[in-house]
C-alpha cells in the first residue's frame, strides 16, 4: 500500500543518479578534476581527502528490499546516509518518490525526514533517557503530534515488533535485541515510506540476529515498506535482499540478485564475497541444467527452472530418471543426480564460480 | 608527532645520543655559560618599570571616566546595580527563612536530590553552621555563592553548549578560558575594584569570572560527549536542531551539566575567602581576620564552615545528578520537612540559640601554640634547609645568570621535551616576562614553583604508586582525597601558616598539600589503567614486583604522570599567588601589594599577567612531552 | 515564528533604549544627581546600619571595637564590620560599602581623591590618637650596640640582621602588604645595605620582636605607636633623617623619618549628611593612647574577644564615653 504512493515516473521510489560523497578540505575541486579517479590510498596521499562514494547509480523499486553489501569501509554507511543528506552528498542526483532532495529546503528536507524516510541504526542511537514508549513515540514527537495520539500510535507498533508490556522500561534496561526492536519501532512508528536500515543487527549474537531477519522479512510482509538494507553479512544479504549491490571503495561493483551474484559475479571481489555461499542453496536449476544427451529418458520428474538445487534433491532421489527442467512449458533442460550431486559438494569447498560460469 | 628535533642530532646510521645525554649537554652547556656570563645581562626589578606606570595611568584615567564614560554609564554600572540586587533579593530571602526555616527547605532539597541521608546531611551540616556561631554569615556566604553560581550558570551553559557544538567557536574560546584559569584569582580583584568597586556585586561577579571557564568547559564537553548516533538517529527523523538539542543533546547531558554546576559551586566556594578582601559578606571575612592576626582559632570556626558547606552541595548536587525522577513520597517527605522548617521559624527565636553554640577558639589556640613551640626546632629545620639548600641557591642562580642563557635553557628543554612550536611558545613567554619589566620576581616565582612542584610530584608519586599496589592503603586514602579535593584552596594556608609563619616556605608548604591530592589521584589511575593482560605478561616472564613497576607500570602510566605534573603545575601556580598572602615573594607578592597599594596596581596587574605567561611556559613544556610518543 | 522572534527582539530594544534614555546611565556614588536606582546593600546609614571598615592592626580593632560598642547601645544603630585593608576602605565610600574608617593614617592620595576630588567623604577629627611609624631594633641590641639606633651605622650592622629570605643584604621585617610604607625608597635613597622582607601581618612582627628580645636574636623591623607591645617588651627605634614638612611629599625620593600624625576619623559623605545622632558619636569620639593600649592588650593577651574588651573599657571610663553622646 504504501508502495502504491510512489509517484515516480518509471515506479521507483528511489532514484540515485552519479552521486559522490568525497570528505575532506575543498572535496569540490577534487571532484572537479581528474583527482577523483585516483585509487583511494593515492587519493588520500596526495589531496587528503577520501572518496567515501564514488559515482553511485541505482533505483529502488516500491517495495523491493535492496541490500548493499561491501566490506568494511567500502562506503556503505556514507551512501545511505547521503540518500537523506545526513551527509551532504558532494554530487549527484537523488530523488526519493520523485521529489529531487538535492534541491530540498532544509524544511522540505525536515518533511521528507519525518514522514517518508526513516532510519535504523547500528548501534540502535535509543535516547537512554527516555522511556520506550517515548523513544518509539520521538518522531511523532517532534512532528508535533499530540501526546495522546503518538501513545496510541506507539502502543501498536509495540505490539507489532513484539514489545508488549516493556513500554515504560528505559533502553537500559532490555537486552541488544530488544533495544533494536525499539530502533524498529521507532522507524515504523512515523509510518514512512521507505526504511533505510545500516547494519542493523551486526552488533546482535547470532540467534538473535537470525530472529531478527525474520522480523524484518515479516514486518515487510506485513507492512510492505521499501527498505534499503545495507549489511556485511553475505547469508543476511542473501536472506533478505531481492536486489543486492556490492560496493567496493566506494563503487558499486555488482548489481544483481544473489542468484545473479552467485551464479555470474563479475570479478574475482565479488567472486570472492560469494565463495562461501553454499551455492545448493542459492541457484536455480536454470544453472546447471544441460541439453538432454540423445540417449537420456525425458520422461522423468518436471521441476521449474527457478527451482532452488537444494528443493530438487528429494525429487532426483526419488527417481531415476533425470529431471525435466521447464520454463512454463517449454523444456529448458535436463539435470540428473550427478549434476545436483556436484553443485552441492562445491558448497564445501571453494569452486572457481567465476570460471564454471564462463564455461556454461 | 615529528621526531625528536634535538639540537644536537647525530646523523642516520652512527650512534644516536640517548635522550638523556641531549639534557644533560643543555645542562653543561648551561653551567659553562653561567659561570662565563654570571652577573651580567641581568634585568634586577625595578618597582618604576615603564608597563607598570602605563597601567597605572589607565587606571586612572579609568577611575576617573567613573560617572562619564558610556561603557561605565550603560553598562558596568548597570551590570554592578543588577548583580548587587540580585545578591539583596537572595540575602533578603534566605534571612527571611529563619534559621529553622532555611534548616527545614535545605533538608527539603537534600531529599528531593537524594533520599533521606542527603536530607540529614544537608540539615545537620547546616545546624553546624549555627552550632558554630557562624549562621549569619554562612547565610550570607550561601547568598554570595547561590548569585555568582546562577550567574555563572545563565552565562556559562549556553556558551558552553555553543563551544560543545561548533569546533570553530572550540577553538576561539579555548585559549581564553586557559588564560582565565592560569590567571591567579588574586590578579582580578583589582581590576574588580576598578570597574565594580568592592562589595557584594563585585564580590559576585569575582566569584562569577572565576567560577565561569569550568562551567562552559565542562558543559561543551558534556555536550560533545553526548553519542552522535543518537543525534543522528534524531536528525533522521527530521527534526529541527533546536529539537535535537532539547530532547536528545540537554537531556543525555544531563549528568555531565550537573557536574558542571557542582564544579562551578566548588569553584565559586573557593573564591569565598579571597572576594571578601573586596567586601565579600560572610565566612569569608572570619577567615582574613583570622590571616591578618595570624590567629588560627579565630579562622578555623570559618574554615570548618566552609568545608562543611562544600560538602553538603557537592554531595546534593552530585545525588541530584544522579537521580533519575523523584517519586510522590520524596515530595511529599520534603514538602513537609520545608513546612516544619518554616512553622518552627515562626515560634522559635529569630537568632541561633546561644546555648547551642560551642566554640573552640581557645583551645584551637592552646594546640596551635604547643605546636608552634614544640615542634619550633624541626618545622625551623625543615623551612631553613629547604630555604638554604634548594631555594636560595636555586632562586640566585636563576637571578644572577644572564636572562639569555635561562631563555636559551628554556627553549633547549622545551624543544627537547616537547618540540619546536611549544619551545618557540614557551620562549616567547619567557621574553614577554621580561618586556613586562618582571623578569627577577618571575625567576623568584619559577623558583618557587619549581620546588613545589617537585615536593609535590614526589609525594604524590609516593602516594599515589603506594594506593595502586596496596588495596588497603587505597581504601584509606581514597576518602581523604576526596575530602581533600572538596577543600576550598585557602584553607590549606591555615596549617601553614601556624607551622611556619610568613615566609616562603609557608607558600611551598600549601601548594603542596593542595596539589597532591589530585597528583597521586592520576598517579594511582594511571598504573591501575595498566591492562592486566600486561601485568600479567610481565609477571608471567619473572618479573620482580619492584620490575613490574620499573619496567612496566610506571612507564605505562606515563601519560597519567605527566597530566599529574601539568596539573600539579597548574595548581601550584594558582597557590604560590595566594600564598602572596603569607610571605611567598616574586609575582605573587606583586599581586598582593598591586591589590591593597594604588601605586603598585600596575605591577600588581603586570604580575598577574607574568603568572600567566609561566604557567602557560611550564604548561607547554610538560603538555608537549605528553603528546610525543613513548621512547 | 520568525516574525516573533522580531517582535521580541524590537521589545527588547526599546525597553533598553527607554530604560537608559530614562536614567540617563547608572552613575556611582552620590552627588551627581542620578536618578539611577541604589541598590539596598549600597545604602548608607539610613538603614539603620552603621559600616565600620575593620584596618588589620590591634590598635584599630580596638578603636573600633569600642566605638562599635558605644554607637549600638546608645546610638541607637546596628554596626557592620568590614575587615578590609587601608587603601581599599576608602573605596568603599562611593558605593555606600564603608560609612567610617575610625583610624586614618594619613594617607594623602586618598584625601585627595575622595575627599577633594570625588567628595564622597570628609574627615570627622581627631581620635585623640597620636601615631608614629618607626624602624625598631630589640633593647638588647641597643644596649649592645649602642651606635645602632643610628641610620647611618645601619650598614656597620647590616650582616647581622641576615636571614635566609633576605640573601646577602641585612632583613628589615616588614608587616602586612597594605600597611604605608616608605620602605623602599628610604633604603635606597639612604644607600642602605637591607632589604625589606614581609612577614605579612602584624602578628609576625608581634612574634618576631618579641622572640628577638627574649632570646637576644638580631631583629630590625617596621612599627609604629601607639602599641601595646611598648608595655610588654622593650624595644628601640632606630633613627632616620628626622622629618620635615614636605620631605615625603614625593613617594620615590623620601630619605627622611615618618612624621608623627594626629591620627583621625573619615566618614562617608552620605553618613555625615545624615547628622544623626550615630554621626554624632563618631566625630565626638576621642581617647588617648593608653586607653586603646589596654583595649588592644585585653583583645591580644588577655583572651578577650574585641567586643568583651571594649565593653569592659566601656564599663570603666564611663565618664569618657559619655563625653561623646551628643545632648
Ligand atoms: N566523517 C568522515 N570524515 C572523513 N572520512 C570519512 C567520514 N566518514 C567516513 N569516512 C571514510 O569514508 C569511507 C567509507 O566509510 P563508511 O563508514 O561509509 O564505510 P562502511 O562501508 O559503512 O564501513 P563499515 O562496514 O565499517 O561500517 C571510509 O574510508 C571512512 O574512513
Ligand atoms: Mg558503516
Amino acid at each position: 500500500m504504501a508502495a502504491e504512493r510512489s509517484s515516480a515516473s518509471d515506479g521507483a521510489v528511489i532514484e540515485v543518479a552519479g552521486l559522490w560523497k568525497i570528505f575532506g578540505p575543498r572535496s569540490e575541486r577534487v571532484l572537479a578534476c581528474s583527482d577523483k579517479d585516483l585509487d583511494p590510498a593515492a587519493l588520500r596521499e596526495k589531496t587528503g581527502c577520501t572518496a567515501a562514494v564514488r559515482n553511485v547509480s541505482f533505483q529502488v523499486r516500491p517495495g523491493e528490499v535492496f541490500v548493499v553489501m561491501g566490506l568494511s569501509g567500502s562506503g556503505k554507511s556514507t551512501l545511505v546516509r547521503c540518500l537523506t543528506r545526513l551527509i551532504e552528498p558532494t554530487a549527484g542526483e537523488i530523488r526519493i518518490g520523485g521529489e529531487d532532495v538535492g534541491s530540498a529546503s532544509p524544511a522540505r528536507l525536515r518533511e521528507l525526514r519525518r514522514h517518508q524516510v526513516s532510519m535504523v541504526f547500528q548501534h540502535f542511537g535509543l535516547l537512554p533517557h527516555r522511556r520506550v514508549i517515548d523513544n518509539i513515540a520521538y518522531g511523532l514527537e517532534i512532528q508535533g503530534m499530540a501526546r495522546a495520539d503518538r501513545y496510541r500510535r506507539a502502543r501498536e507498533i509495540l505490539t507489532l515488533v513484539g514489545l508488549d508490556g516493556h513500554a515504560d522500561s528505559y533502553p537500559d534496561q532490555l537486552s541488544g535485541g530488544m533495544r533494536q526492536r525499539v530502533g524498529l519501532a521507532r522507524a515504523l512508528a512515523v509510518d514512512p515510506q521507505v526504511m533505510l536500515f545500516d547494519e542493523p543487527f551486526s552488533a546482535l549474537d547470532p540467534l538473535i540476529r537470525r530472529d531478527m531477519q525474520a522480523e524484518v522479512m515479516r514486518l515487510h510482509r506485513e507492512v510492505g515498506k521499501t527498505m534499503v538494507f545495507i549489511t556485511h553479512d553475505l547469508s543476511e544479504a542473501l536472506k533478505l535482499g531481492e536486489r543486492i549491490a556490492i560496493m567496493r571503495d566506494g563503487s558499486i561493483v555488482q548489481l544483481g540478485t544473489a542468484e545473479e551474484l552467485v551464479g555470474a559475479p563479475v570479478d574475482d571481489y565479488v567472486a570472492d564475497f560469494v565463495r562461501d555461499v553454499p551455492r545448493s542453496h542459492v541457484l536455480s536449476l536454470r544453472w546447471i541444467c544441460r541439453d538432454p544427451e540423445s540417449d537420456e529418458h525425458l520422461d522423468g520428474p518436471v521441476l521449474p527452472a527457478d527451482m532452488i538445487i537444494r528443493d530438487a534433491i528429494p525429487a532426483s532421489t526419488a527417481s531415476a530418471r533425470p529431471i525435466r527442467v521447464v520454463q512454463g512449458d517449454e523444456l529448458v533442460g535436463v539435470v540428473d543426480r550427478v549434476d545436483i550431486l556436484t553443485a552441492m559438494t562445491s558448497d564445501a569447498g571453494a569452486p572457481a564460480v567465476h570460471a564454471e560460469k564462463a564455461s556454461a | 608527532m615529528s621526531a625528536p628535533a634535538v639540537p644536537v642530532t647525530a646523523p642516520q646510521g652512527t650512534l644516536r645520543l640517548p635522550r638523556w645525554a641531549v639534557l644533560a649537554g643543555i645542562a653543561v652547556l648551561f653551567t659553562v655559560g653561567y659561570l662565563l656570563y654570571r652577573g651580567t645581562g641581568t634585568l634586577p626589578h625595578d618597582d618604576e618599570a615603564a608597563p607598570f606606570l602605563f597601567i597605572n595611568d589607565a587606571r586612572e584615567t579609568i577611575d576617573a571616566g567613573r560617572n562619564e564614560n558610556p561603557l561605565f554609564l550603560y553598562l558596568i554600572n548597570y551590570l554592578r546595580l543588577f548583580t548587587a540586587g540580585l545578591y539583596d533579593l537572595l540575602e533578603v530571602g534566605l534571612t527571611a527563612l529563619g534559621w529553622p526555616g532555611l534548616i527545614g527547605v535545605m533538608g527539603a532539597l537534600g531529599w528531593l536530590a537524594g533520599g533521606w541521608r542527603i536530607a540529614l546531611l544537608a540539615a545537620a551540616g547546616f545546624v553546624s553552621f549555627g552550632v558554630l556561631g557562624l549562621w549569619e554569615a554562612s547565610v550570607l556566604t550561601l547568598a554570595l555563592i547561590v548569585a555568582a553560581v546562577l550567574l555563572a550558570l545563565v552565562v556559562g551553559i549556553p556558551l558552553g553548549i555553543w563551544t560543545g557544538g561548533s569546533a570553530r567557536v572550540r577553538r576561539l574560546i579555548t585559549p581564553v578560558l586557559d588564560v582565565m584559569q592560569i590567571m591567579p584569582t588574586f590578579a582580578y580583584l583589582a581590576p574588580m575594584v576598578l570597574f565594580f568597586q568592592i562589595g557584594p556585586a563585585s564580590a559576585t561577579v569575582a566569584t562569577l569570572i572565576y567560577a565561569l571557564p569550568v562551567t562552559i568547559r565542562i558543559t561543551a564537553l558534556a555536550i560533545e560527549q553526548v553519542s552522535p548516533t543518537a543525534i543522528e538517529a534524531s536528525a533522521s527523523l527530521g527534526a529541527t536542531r533546536r529539537q535535537t538539542l532539547r530532547k536528545v543533546q540537554l537531556p543525555m547531558a544531563r549528568e555531565t551539566i550537573a557536574l558542571a554546576i557542582n564544579q562551578t559551586i566548588m569553584m565559586a566556594l573557593s573564591m569565598v575567602v579571597i572576594a571578601a578582601l573586596i567586601s565579600a559578606p560572610g565566612l569569608g571575612s572570619d577567615i582574613v581576620r583570622g590571616l591578618s592576626r595570624a590567629n588560627v582559632g579565630f579562622m578555623l570556626p570559618a574554615g570548618v564552615a566552609i568545608v562543611i558547606m562544600a560538602i553538603v552541595l557537592d554531595r546534593m548536587t552530585m545525588a541530584a545528578a544522579r537521580r533519575r525522577v523523584s517519586d510522590r513520597v520524596s515530595y511529599v517527605a520534603a514538602g513537609m520537612l520545608a513546612l516544619a522548617g518554616l512553622a518552627l521559624a515562626a515560634v522559635l527565636p529569630a537568632e541561633f540559640p546561644e546555648e547551642w553554640r560551642i566554640s573552640f577558639a581557645g583551645p584551637v589556640n592552646d594546640a596551635v601554640t604547643w605546636a608552634k613551640f614544640s615542634w619550633y626546632d624541626v618545622t625551623t629545620a625543615i623551612k631553613n634547609i629547604s630555604s638554604e639548600a634548594l631555594l636560595n641557591p636555586l632562586q640566585g642562580l636563576l637571578t644572577s645568570a644572564p636572562w639569555w642563557l635561562v631563555a636559551a635553557a628554556v627553549l633547549a628543554v622545551a624543544w627537547w621535551s616537547s618540540g619546536v612550536r611549544p619551545a618557540l611558545t614557551a620562549l616567547g613567554c619567557l621574553v614577554a616576562i621580561a618586556l613586562l619589566g618582571l623578569w627577577e620576581h618571575g625567576m623568584e616565582t619559577l623558583t618557587t614553583v619549581l620546588v613545589a612542584v617537585a615536593l609535590t610530584l614526589l609525594i604524590g608519586l609516593l602516594l599515589g604508586i603506594a594506593a595502586a599496589r596496596s588495596l588497603r592503603f587505597s581504601a584509606v586514602q581514597r576518602p581523604l582525597l576526596d575530602a581533600a579535593q572538596t577543600m576550598p584552596a585557602f584553607v590549606y594556608l591555615l596549617p601553614a601558616l601556624a607551622l611556619f609563619g610568613a615566609t616562603r616556605f609557608t607558600a611551598i608548604f600549601a601548594s603542596v598539600i593542595y596539589a597532591v591530592p589530585p597528583v597521586a589521584r592520576l598517579v594511582e589511575e594511571g598504573i591501575r589503567g595498566v591492562p592486566p593482560t600486561v601485568v600479567e605478561a610481565a609477571v608471567s616472564t619473572g618479573s620482580t614486583s619492584g620490575q613490574l613497576l620499573w619496567k612496566v607500570q610506571l612507564p605505562m602510566a606515563r601519560r597519567a604522570i605527566l597530566l599529574a605534573a601539568n596539573q600539579g603545575i597548574v595548581m601550584t601556580l594558582a597557590m604560590v599567588v595566594v600564598g602572596g598572602l603569607v610571605g611567598a615573594g616574586g609575582l605573587g607578592y606583586d599581586v598582593v601589594s598591586g591589590f591593597v597599594q594604588r601605586t603598585d596596581f600596575g605591577m600588581g596587574f603586570t604580575a598577574g599577567v607574568a603568572t600567566v605567561l609561566l604557567g602557560i611556559m611550564l604548561d607547554r613544556i610538560t603538555q608537549g612531552a605528553d603528546r610525543r610518543p613513548s621512547p | 515564528m520568525k516574525i516573533g522572534s522580531r517582535v521580541h527582539l524590537l521589545a527588547g530594544v526599546l525597553t533598553l533604549g527607554i530604560a537608559i534614555a530614562g536614567c540617563g546611565g547608572a552613575k556611582v556614588g552620590e552627588g551627581t544627581g542620578s536618578a539611577a536606582p541604589q541598590a539596598s546593600s549600597g545604602a548608607p546609614a539610613a538603614a539603620g546600619t552603621v559600616k565600620i571598615a575593620i584596618n588589620p592592626w590591634v590598635g584599630y580593632e580596638a578603636s573600633a571595637a569600642v566605638l562599635a560598642h558605644v554607637l549600638e547601645k546608645e546610638g541607637g544603630v546596628k554596626v557592620e564590620k568590614k575587615e578590609l585593608t587601608e587603601q581599599v576602605s576608602w573605596e568603599g565610600f562611593e558605593t555606600g560599602e564603608v560609612d567610617v574608617i575610625v583610624e586614618n593614617w594619613g594617607h594623602p592620595e586618598e584625601v585627595k581623591k575622595f575627599i577633594d576630588e570625588k567628595k564622597v567623604a570628609l574627615s570627622a577629627g581627631s581620635t585623640g590618637n597620636k601615631g608614629v611609624i618607626g624602624w625598631y631594633v630589640p633593647k638588647w641590641m641597643a644596649d649592645r650596640y649602642p651606635d645602632i639606633t643610628d641610620y647611618k651605622n645601619l650598614n656597620k650592622y647590616a650582616d647581622l640582621f641576615k636571614t635566609s629570605e633576605s640573601g646577602d643584604k641585612g632583613q628589615l621585617l616588614f608587616g602586612d602588604p597594605s600597611y604605608v610604607s616608605n620602605e623602599e625608597a628610604i633604603i635606597k635613597n639612604l644607600k642602605l645595605d637591607l632589604k625589606v622582607v614581609t612577614g605579612g601581618s602584624e602578628a609576625a612582627l608581634i612574634e618576631g620582636a618579641t622572640q628577638a628580645q627574649q632570646q637576644k636574636k638580631p631583629l630590625l623591623f617596621y612599627f609604629w605607636n601607639p602599641h601595646w607591645l611598648f608595655s610588654r617588651v622593650e624595644l628601640a627605634r632606630v633613627s632616620l633623617p628626622a622629618y620635615t614638612e614636605g620631605c615625603d611629599a614625593d613617594a620615590k625620593k623620601v630619605a627622611c623619618d615618618y612624621a608623627e600624625l594626629d591620627l583621625d576619623k573619615i566618614v562617608s559623605k552620605k553618613f555625615a549628611d545624615t547628622g544623626g545622632k550615630a554621626y554624632q558619636i563618631v566625630k565626638n569620639f576621642q581617647w588617648t593612647n593608653e586607653d586603646q593600649n589596654s583595649v588592644a592588650n585585653d583583645v591580644q593577651n588577655n583572651g578577650l574577644s574585641a567586643e568583651d574588651a571594649a565593653k569592659k573599657w566601656v564599663d570603666a571610663n564611663p565618664a569618657k564615653w559619655q563625653a561623646w553622646i551628643p545632648q
